[in-house]
């Protein structure tokens, strides 16, 4: 029983079909790979998963439920977290804030409680630092909780937006190029922490990539995207090896 | 015991409220001692309950366009709603109920009704952004305006009546009394504002903004102001918390409304105190205070409050000073240079007290963040 299964996804924009009758299906606790040259449609696809566009057609299911076209807030109450290829953080917020409000659904209290300091808003404030400082721990951010998320270099950046991801509790984190502007060392680094992040939280990871070193380094299997359509998928080695693939990135 | 250690480790956010809750107390007390002492001019003495409600206004519009991140400029618009509901629901129960009592019960009505108004208004206003927004909030603001200017309200024994069109058509017994009496407004509202429930309720507004900023909604709207988008891919829900922002902003601008009704004997819609004059007048209170920082947007409606006053010996120049003296307050504060400049002030003189870096690194001011 597959994690996330999609099944003939299919979006147009104007005339233009960027994503053509895509197809997918991840196992829980698998590190799966998106690529593809540059405007394959692979931010797209994931803009399908996290309900920022609604498709025209196909099924996407998550854990034997049936998301297809809800809401981005309901996707990911149902499970679906992600990153973005231009980070996206609170930049004005500090950088334990920035999680606490990854954990604004698991730990809530009312507007009265929080206004009036109601006991319950030191309980529950108390636990999201606590809940907090944990995930930041884990990504070696803890000793910069209080600064602006704007104030942190850019590998820590990128850490930060996972691990705000992942204080949503979800069951699928989607990695939208979480390479992109690292330096090898900074790469390296990451892989390990993507490994980490599987194991300590038991997590099943969707990314995407460009990142040669990476993508071959971490990922179990692999979907190459190329003009909105399906180039061809399987395990890293055999895609990789693929004349198609060598083709598609580096012309005939 | 949990509680109170965590509270006698007083945070840094903490501390800054505190702070500013202090400065407000200090205000108070200095000027009741100038009261008493006579040191005070009677022209001052008037203006000090107009300045509680600038300061109402300013904080509370700076929770839509610092915290919430839209810029509004129809904030006079629900002090206005405020000023007439509460205004109108104390005209009514005249000499029914004790003045004090009353005078809350107006207050929250007029908070209520004036919150209700902020919902109703953004529920179509907040799909838009930005300048169109601006706009949009402006044009409610005018509607408001407009449409208290041509309400008739009568009361007889057979009850309330309403008419949109003049006091004639209300059709009243001989026993009626016109309340509302379109352009000409309310009359005869009891004096109820003083500069103490002023100052009461400033700290009450502080109270309610500063602890709903440092909260789980609080976080979360500040979320949406700095990234939408993501703030949606953690599951927040976006119409919910701008309305919860709007909307307090609206209700707390109502209460400002009803100190202001109170203060006077008639209370009329004017373009000079609920037209866009006056949104404009308290947003630059908000900026010149700095965007997000609630202490700023009391200091700046103070003193530009009583600059007018301080320069009144200047006669034919003083809108022209003020102005100029507007320029140059705007320039000194918020000008990169001047921030660097005072950047560098802080850490020669301070820096022997507080740690360097994550000292600098956060007060490094953007003008949005929260202090």
């Amino acid at each position: 029983m597959p994690l996330l299964e999609v099944k003939n996804l299919t979006i147009s924009f104007g005339g233009l079909r960027a994503v053509d009758d895509f197809h997918l299906s991840i196992k829980k606790g698998q590190l799966y790979g998106l690529i593809g040259p540059n405007g394959a449609g692979k931010t797209t696809v994931f803009n399908l998963l996290t309900g920022v566009y609604k498709p025209d057609e196909g099924i996407i299911t998550l854990d034997d439920k049936d998301i297809t076209g809800l809401k981005t807030i309901e996707i990911n109450k149902a499970g679906i977290a992600r990153t973005f290829q231009n980070i996206r953080l609170f930049k004005e917020l500090s950088v334990l804030d920035n999680v606490k409000v990854g954990l604004h659904n698991h730990h809530p209290y009312s507007t009265f409680e929080g206004i009036f300091r109601l006991p319950n808003y030191y309980k529950v404030e108390k636990e999201m630092n606590e809940r907090a400082m944990e995930l930041l721990k884990v990504f070696d951010l803890h000793q910069e909780a209080n600064y602006l998320a704007a104030n942190l270099p850019y590998g820590k950046q990128r850490k930060l937006e996972i691990a705000r991801a992942l204080a949503t509790e979800p069951k699928l984190l989607l990695l939208d190029e979480p390479a992109a502007g690292m330096n090898p060392n900074e790469t390296g680094e990451l892989m390990d922490t993507i490994r980490f992040v599987r194991e300590k939280f038991d997590m099943t990871v969707l990314l995407i990539e460009h990142d040669m070193k990476l993508v071959s380094g971490i990922c179990e299997a692999l979907t190459v995207l190329n003009f909105g359509r399906i180039l061809t998928q399987g395990k890293t080695a055999d895609v990789l090896n693929d004349p198609q693939v060598i083709t598609a990135y580096l012309g005939e | 015991m949990d509680k109170t250690n965590s509270k006698f480790k007083l945070s840094k956010t903490t501390k800054s409220n505190l702070i500013t809750y202090l400065i407000v107390i200090i205000a108070y007390l200095t000027v009741q001692l100038l009261l008493a002492g006579g040191h005070m001019s009677s022209l001052m003495e008037g203006l000090l309950v107009p300045l509680c409600i600038y300061v109402i206004l300013a904080v509370s519009l700076n929770l839509t366009v610092g915290i919430l991140g839209e810029l509004s400029l129809g904030h006079a618009g629900f002090m206005c709603v405020g000023a007439f509901s509460g205004a109108f629901f104390s005209k009514c129960t005249q000499g029914s109920m004790p003045d004090m009592l009353r005078f809350l019960l107006a207050l929250i009505i007029g908070a209520v009704v004036a919150g209700v108004f902020g919902i109703l208004i953004g529920i179509p206003v907040l799909r838009l952004k930005g300048d169109y927004l601006a706009i949009v909030t402006l044009a409610f603001g005018e509607i408001i305006k407009n449409l208290v200017n041509v309400l008739y309200i009568g009361r007889d024994s057979d009850g309330f009546h309403f008419s949109m069109k003049d006091s004639i058509s209300l059709h009243l017994k001989e026993d009626g009394e016109v309340l509302v009496n379109g352009a000409q407004g309310i009359t005869g509202t009891p004096h109820d504002s003083s500069f103490t429930i002023g100052v009461l309720l400033i700290l009450l507004a502080l109270f309610i903004i500063l602890n709903l900023i440092h909260s789980r909604d609080g976080r979360a709207i500040m979320a949406i102001r700095d990234n939408r988008i993501a703030a949606e891919s953690v599951g927040i829900n976006i119409t919910k918390y701008k309305l919860m922002a709007f909307s307090i902003s609206a209700a707390i601008a109502g209460v400002g409304g009803v100190l202001y009704a109170h203060n006077l004997s008639t209370l009329t819609a004017q373009p000079k105190n609920f037209g866009y004059n006056m949104s404009i007048m308290i947003l630059v209170y908000v900026v010149l205070g700095g965007i997000g920082n609630i202490r700023g947007s009391i200091i700046a409606a103070v003193l530009l409050t009583l600059l007018p006053e301080l320069l009144r010996g200047l006669s034919d120049y003083r809108m022209l000073i003020y102005a100029v003296v507007l320029i140059a307050m705007m320039l000194l504060n918020w000008s990169p240079k001047a921030i660097e400049w005072k950047e560098r002030f802080r850490e020669t003189y301070f820096s022997g007290r507080k740690t360097g870096k994550s000292e600098t690194a956060q007060v490094s001011q953007t003008g949005k963040g929260v202090k």
